[in-house]
Parts: C-alpha cells; sequence; structure tokens
C-alpha cells in the first residue's frame, strides 16, 4: 500500500504540485491523468524518490519514503518509463540481469540464483528466442517489452509507469497493458500510472487521479471520473463519452471543431 | 561474461608478457629473446638452479637497471591512463570523455611548467620536485572544476564536461604563456608536455603501482554501475543506484590516477582515449570485461609506443605523446571501419 499526504513541490518560488493527498490500496492499478503540465510526471518521480519533497510526506509499507535508501527504495519499487531502453548493444539477457542490480551486493552478488527468474520472465513475455539479441537490433515494441521484463526481474511491490505507451502502435500498447495487467493480478502488484490516453487508463486502471495545474481535481473509478463536465473543464475539449460496448468503461471519441480554430 | 573475460584475458596476459619480453630485447645493446625471461627468473632464489648463468653481467645490469623498470612504469601509466579513461567514457556517458576532459592534465602542466620555467625542479625535493607539484596542481584543478560544476548538491554531467574545457583551455593559455616567456627552457617544457618514460626507474613504479592497484579494485568494484549508467542516470537510480555519490566517488578514483600517471610521466595523449574504445569494439559494451581489459591492453599499448619511441630514431627519442596517436589513430580507423562492415553484413 502507498499512501501519499499533503505533498506540496516547488521550483524556486514556482508552485509544481499541491495538495496531493491519496492512496492506493495493495493490488489496485491508479492512473493518473491530466493535461500536459499539470504536474503528472513530477508526481511520479517524487513517488520514486528521484526528486525531493518540498513538504508533506510519501509512505510505502507506513515508512515515510526519505527514510528508505536508494537501494532499499528500489528493491520495493520499480519504475518505466515512457523513453524506456536506449538502443545500446548489451544482449537482452544482460539488460535483464541489471534488474537484479538492487539485490546485489559490492561484488555483485545475488541474494538469490536469478537466472531461473529472468528465463521464466522472458517466457512470458516472449522474449526466451531474443535473450542473445542485441537491443539495439530489436525494434521499439520489443525493447519496451524488454523493459518491462527489467522491472519485472526487479520483483517490486509497487509499479509506477510513466507513459509507457507513448512510442508503441496500438497492438503493442494493448499487448504491452496487457502483460503488465496479467503481473498485476498474479503479484498482487500495486500500480501507479502516468497514461495520457484516457481510454487505455479508463480500460486498465481501477482508480484515476485528474490533476489540472499542480492540483488534485478528483478521485475516484473511471465511471466516477471520465464525465462530460470534467473532462471539458480539465482538457479543455468537449468530447463525446459513451461506454465500451463489452466492458462498459466510458470511452471519449474525439471530436474536432467543424469550423476549426478561431 | 566470464568466458570472454577468461578468453581475453588469458590473450592479453600472454601478449603482455610477449610484449614486455620483445621490448626489454629492443636497444642499443640486443638482448637475446629468450634470455630476457631467463635472466629476470634467475632473480628469484629458489628458481636460480634452473635458469643457470648463461649471459655476460653487463645483460643483467641493462635489463634489471634500465630496461625492465622503464618497461614496468609504461605498464603502470598505460593501465592508469586507459583505465580511468574508461571510468571517465562510463561515468560521463560521453565517448570523448578521457582522462584529461576535467582538466587534470591541464592543471599538472601549469605546475610542472611554472617549476621548469623557474629551475626548481631539483630543489624542493630533488627529482620528485616536477611530479610531486604536477600532482597537486592537478588535483586542485579537478576541485575547482567540480566546484564550478556543482548546482545545489548535484553535479550535471554537461555542466562538468564544459567546466572542464573551460579550465583547459585557461590553464593551456597559461602554460603557452611560460614556454613563450623562456627562451632557454623551451625544450624541457615542451618535453615534458609531450611525455617521456626515459630515466624512470623502480622508485617510479613502487610511487605508481598503489594508486593502480586501488584504482582497479575501485573502478572494478563500480563496472557494474557503471553498466547501470549507460541506460541513463534516472534509470540507474531507479534500479537503486546513489548516482550522485558514485560519480564522484569513481571520478575521483579515475583523477588521482591519472595524476599520478602524468605527475610521473608528463602528458601523453591518446592512450586513455581510445585503449578503452579499442577494447568496447572488441568485446562489445560490459564494463565488467572493459574495465580490465582497459587496464591490460593501456599497459602493452604503452610499452610499444614507449619501445618504438626510443628505438625508431635513435639515439633521438620521440615524444611518447607522438607515437602513442601515430599508431593508435590509423588502427582505430582500421577497427572502426570493421566494425561498420560487420554491422552490415549482420542486418
Amino acid at each position: 500500500m502507498i499512501r501519499v499526504e499533503q505533498i506540496r513541490k516547488h521550483y524556486d518560488d514556482q508552485i509544481v504540485l499541491q495538495e496531493i493527498d491519496f492512496q492506493v490500496e495493495h493490488g489496485l492499478c491508479l492512473g493518473i491523468i491530466g493535461p500536459n503540465g499539470s504536474g503528472k510526471s513530477t508526481l511520479l518521480h517524487l513517488i520514486s524518490g528521484v526528486e525531493p519533497i518540498t513538504s508533506g510526506d510519501i509512505f510505502i509499507r507506513n515508512e515515510p519514503i526519505r527514510q528508505y535508501t536508494r537501494k532499499e527504495l528500489s528493491q520495493q519499487l520499480a519504475v518505466l518509463q515512457q523513453e524506456g531502453l536506449p538502443p545500446l548493444g548489451y544482449t537482452v539477457r544482460e539488460v535483464l540481469e541489471m534488474g537484479r542490480f538492487p539485490f546485489q551486493n559490492w561484488m555483485g552478488k545475488d541474494r538469490m540464483d536469478a537466472s531461473e527468474l529472468i528465463e521464466g520472465i522472458a517466457e512470458q513475455l516472449h522474449l526466451s528466442t531474443l535473450l542473445d539479441r542485441k537491443l539495439d537490433e530489436l525494434s521499439g515494441g520489443q525493447r519496451q517489452r524488454v523493459a518491462l521484463g527489467k522491472v519485472m526481474v526487479q520483483q517490486p511491490e509497487i509499479l509506477l509507469l510513466d507513459e509507457p505507451t507513448t512510442y508503441l502502435d496500438i497492438r503493442y500498447q494493448l499487448q504491452f497493458m496487457d502483460y503488465v495487467r496479467k503481473w498485476q493480478r498474479e503479484c498482487g502488484l500495486t500500480i501507479i500510472a502516468v497514461l495520457h490516453d484516457l481510454n487505455l487508463a479508463a480500460q486498465y486502471c481501477d482508480q484515476l487521479l485528474v490533476l489540472h495545474e499542480g492540483k488534485q481535481v478528483a478521485i475516484g473509478t473511471p465511471n466516477d471520473i471520465i464525465e462530460q463536465e470534467r473532462v471539458t473543464q480539465v482538457f479543455g475539449t468537449e468530447p463525446i463519452i459513451i461506454k465500451h460496448p463489452v466492458n462498459g468503461a466510458p470511452q471519449i471519441l474525439l471530436q474536432p471543431q467543424e469550423q476549426g480554430i478561431e | 561474461m566470464k568466458r570472454t573475460l577468461l578468453l581475453w584475458g588469458g590473450g592479453g596476459v600472454l601478449l603482455l608478457l610477449f610484449t614486455v619480453c620483445v621490448c626489454a630485447m629492443i636497444g642499443s645493446v640486443q638482448i637475446p629473446l629468450l634470455q630476457v625471461p631467463a635472466i629476470v627468473l634467475h632473480q628469484i632464489p629458489w628458481l636460480q638452479d634452473v635458469f643457470p648463468k648463461t649471459w655476460p653481467n653487463s645483460y643483467e645490469q641493462i635489463l634489471l637497471k634500465v630496461r625492465i623498470p622503464r618497461v614496468v612504469v609504461g605498464l603502470l601509466v598505460g593501465a592508469c591512463l586507459s583505465l580511468s579513461g574508461a571510468a571517465f567514457q562510463g561515468i560521463l556517458r560521453n565517448p570523448l570523455a578521457d582522462p584529461y576532459t576535467l582538466g587534470v592534465s591541464s592543471g599538472a602542466s601549469v605546475g610542472a611548467a611554472f617549476i621548469i620555467y623557474f629551475g626548481l625542479q631539483y630543489s624542493i625535493v630533488g627529482q620528485w620536485s616536477v611530479p610531486l607539484v604536477a600532482f597537486v596542481t592537478g588535483i586542485l584543478t579537478l576541485w575547482l572544476v567540480i566546484r564550478l560544476a556543482q548546482e545545489d548538491g548535484k553535479i550535471p554531467t554537461e555542466r562538468l564536461i564544459l567546466s572542464g574545457v573551460v579550465m583547459q583551455a585557461f590553464l593551456g593559455a597559461f602554460v603557452s604563456l611560460l614556454i613563450s616567456l623562456s627562451d632557454k627552457t623551451i625544450n624541457e617544457i615542451m618535453f615534458w608536455l609531450m611525455g617521456s618514460l626515459s630515466m624512470r626507474g623502480w622508485s617510479y613504479a613502487g610511487v605508481l603501482s598503489p594508486y593502480l592497484i586501488i584504482g582497479f579494485v575501485i573502478v572494478m568494484g563500480y563496472s557494474r554501475s557503471l553498466n547501470i549508467m549507460a541506460l541513463g542516470e534516472r534509470q540507474a537510480a531507479h534500479l537503486g543506484m546513489n548516482v550522485e555519490r558514485t560519480k564522484m566517488i569513481v571520478l575521483m578514483t579515475a583523477t588521482l590516477m591519472t595524476a599520478a600517471a602524468v605527475s610521473v610521466s608528463g602528458v601523453i595523449g591518446f592512450v586513455g582515449l581510445i585503449v578503452p574504445h579499442l577494447i568496447r569494439l572488441l568485446v562489445g559494451p560490459d564494463y565488467r570485461i572493459i574495465v580490465p581489459l582497459s587496464a591490460l591492453g593501456g599497459g602493452i599499448y604503452m610499452v610499444i609506443a614507449d619501445t618504438l619511441a626510443r628505438s625508431v630514431l635513435a639515439p633521438t627519442e620521440i615524444p611518447l605523446g607522438v607515437v602513442t596517436a601515430f599508431i593508435g589513430a590509423p588502427f582505430f580507423a582500421y577497427l572502426l571501419h570493421r566494425n561498420k562492415k560487420t554491422r552490415r553484413s549482420r542486418s
């Protein structure tokens, strides 16, 4: 479980985030949505501990994260960024092994023999045949799967996703989110995901948090959150909202203005 | 990973021993190749009977007092420079980084040029005056560069590189000024700047080796961190690495090694830039392999370059920095070309 209590973030005298207060129960997926510049990524950086919080606290297992060392935090929490992995000359196996870094001592010795874990995860993600290929020989979609594999090898309790599907086509977007959901269900993973695609967010998240100009506007189930008035107010566009014919999740149809921009 | 390391490492050690023997053989007095290892092994008490003395005394004198110490100092300097080159390239994630990027060599040069200009090179602590002053000014320069680059307790890589470049330019101008002001001592400053291993005896090897050994252990310990660093600083932090601390420790270690090497041999360019790249082209991007092989490769490369420097135009010695660049650049170009070809044929 993760709890965010009244956090604020300033850069010099500019306020980027304020009055953020929520919690995510074990095994659930919280989606953070909001327009560009609303502070979504900053919030994720605060939770992942790479940026200091100005005031307020974030608790993981009832311990404020500033009490954790960098290494301890990484044993609990993994992050997958939108740009994924750079095209380097490492093999897929070597990159997956990097996921064990938080569990290795300075000699590089792991707490457990990770080879079985790595091969199991590679099989789940259909990467087994690619294990000895180099990262720079893979496609973007395959590379993002390797990035997912690397955080799975980390065996975290909490996963932070920062627009992980941005550079993927629709097939890989769905495939990626399906892998994540399967992992969530099997391991009771808690997820906080910044997603800019509202339809994807409504399909895969149990709860949605809306950020607007650095403030928390609303939090609730996708059905409560994705509604005409709120989307219009926060995103400044008037969409058509319908129910998904199969699973009932709210989905947004985009509607261009007939006369163009005035 | 272990297999690659054993294979290349084993081959490297054999090449190293062979190179040492060949390079110790060459000189104004030629010593037969097989007698070189025999003379060395003869010095070990319980091997004296296995390698009975069949050579004139003069060979032993030349080898043990002149050539072997010079070869050993060459090995140490080369290893220090290319090891810290690998560390710099890894931590700064910049292929153009080398041990001199942060201005250590320029700082050391100013100190050395200053001492030589005022004719103080044998005054303070005898033959150690230039090395000592060069070492201190080199480290001081790094401290200044880091202070200049620091921003809210962090050291952004771009700022660090820029600060280093600015400092190099400034201190370089200072050295040029000293050179232009001095007329009779011009050659001595210039010669120090271009690097040389002549007249470096066992004591220099003794001074350098602790830096190499301790530096090697530390950089090796951080080799996995350098791998992770290649994914980007943020991802490295997400994987549990204390990025700022790692940067500081690796940069300090590499700088101390560089300063020690430069103060002993002068500024020998190219080794620290090219050897790690060469190793990377041969064995791939894993720093757990690059780090030890860079040390090995740097040593071999330096000994070969130094042998050429002292023998090609004998009795004149060519500045070592000139030789390292002369043989290094074409070889590197060849490897780059070959690498391009294999890449094409693969895809």
